[in-house]
């Protein structure tokens, strides 16, 4: 499954999603910059796509502690889930980042929550609003819900996936006030969901470079 | 005037999408492609004006911007990212070079692209 799962998007279709998303995570760092009133640096340099059962394993390896996650739903043309996922230990850096520095633990230990969310859904809503737009798509994002757990439980959320679920698996490099936070965003989708979206990045190629349609019956 | 426009994006999709505003505005300049700053390097000496993507691993766009104006004084270069902050704005002026935001459209390459050709004009090029 995972390597059907992998072979789904092609090279260019796959440097596509990438840019859409990087595009995406710009708009979001203008809009912290907006909040935090310093330079935010957001990119995503690498997207990988991967079956479920492999994207648990390859962040399991990859983070051995406690993690926490902003969890939103998107629903359209193309429905899954969205998180963006960082190791605990970095979410009171981040809040701190965020709020500027200034505050007691106690404080930005309650703030946490508020921050981790508020982040979270500029950051995810960037993403996909940024996608939807350029696809020419509209998609509803559900409100930011934070998770805290060892991982593989952020890819069994309920209702269960189908068998067939894949996994966009996006690292995101965040740097705001000199502190460097590497989290990951994740997108779960289902197969016909991912057909969808290839569908709609050879649409978004075909506009963006004048090139003609790929041949369907190949 | 035919120019040589060397295009800078780790991207293939973001330079074929660069390269087909070019085409539209200037179909008989030519076009270079390189896709990080060191492959870039190699192809400076043969290009008029350049654009740069702004994120790209390794070297990003600002960074090689300013090593250009250092070799190049001349030649113009443009920024593109979806990426407006002031600041990184201010570090594309500070490098001489224009910011033009991602997603490019025709109408804000065409108006650098006007300016460069007055700049290299009166550059003698």
């Amino acid at each position: 499954m995972s390597a059907s799962a992998a072979n789904v998007l092609d090279e260019l279709e796959l440097d596509a999603l990438t840019e859409l998303v990087n595009i995406g995570v710009s708009r979001a760092a203008n809009s912290l910059r907006e909040m935090v009133g310093e330079q935010v640096h957001l990119s995503v340099p690498q997207i990988t796509l991967l079956g479920r059962n492999d994207a648990i394993r390859l962040l399991s390896e990859r983070e051995e502690d406690k993690l926490v996650a902003v969890h939103q739903v998107f629903d359209g043309d193309i429905h899954g889930r969205v998180l963006l996922i960082f190791p605990e230990k970095k979410s009171l850096e981040l809040v701190r980042a965020v709020t500027g520095g200034d505050l007691s633990l106690e404080d930005i230990i309650e703030l946490e929550h508020e921050a981790l969310a508020e982040t979270g859904n500029i950051i995810l809503n960037g993403c996909l609003a940024t996608i939807a737009n350029l696809l020419e798509r509209n998609l509803k994002m559900s409100l930011p819900e934070i998770l805290k757990g060892d991982g593989p439980e952020f890819f069994e959320l309920a209702p269960p996936p189908a068998a067939g679920d894949v996994v966009l698996f996006l690292y995101i490099d965040f740097a705001i006030r000199q502190r460097d936070i590497n989290g990951y965003i994740v997108m779960l989708m289902d197969m016909p969901s991912l057909a969808a979206l290839k569908v709609l990045l050879q649409e978004f190629i075909q506009r963006a470079t004048g090139a003609a349609p790929p041949r369907q019956d190949a | 005037m035919s120019y040589r426009v060397l295009i800078v994006d780790d991207s293939k999709l973001a330079r074929m999408s660069v390269g087909k505003a070019l085409d539209a505005l200037h179909p008989d300049w030519v076009r270079v492609e390189a896709a990080n700053a060191d492959d870039a390097v190699a192809l400076l000496k043969d290009v008029d004006l350049v654009l740069l993507d702004f994120n790209m691993p390794g070297k990003d766009g600002l960074e090689f911007a300013g090593e250009l104006r250092g070799q190049y004084p001349d030649m113009p270069v443009a920024i593109i990212s979806a990426n407006h902050q002031v600041e990184i704005i201010n570090r594309a002026g500070a490098a001489g070079a224009a910011f033009l935001p991602k997603p490019l459209t025709a109408q804000a390459l065409g108006a650098f692209l006007d300016d460069a050709v007055g700049a290299l004009k009166s550059a003698g090029r």
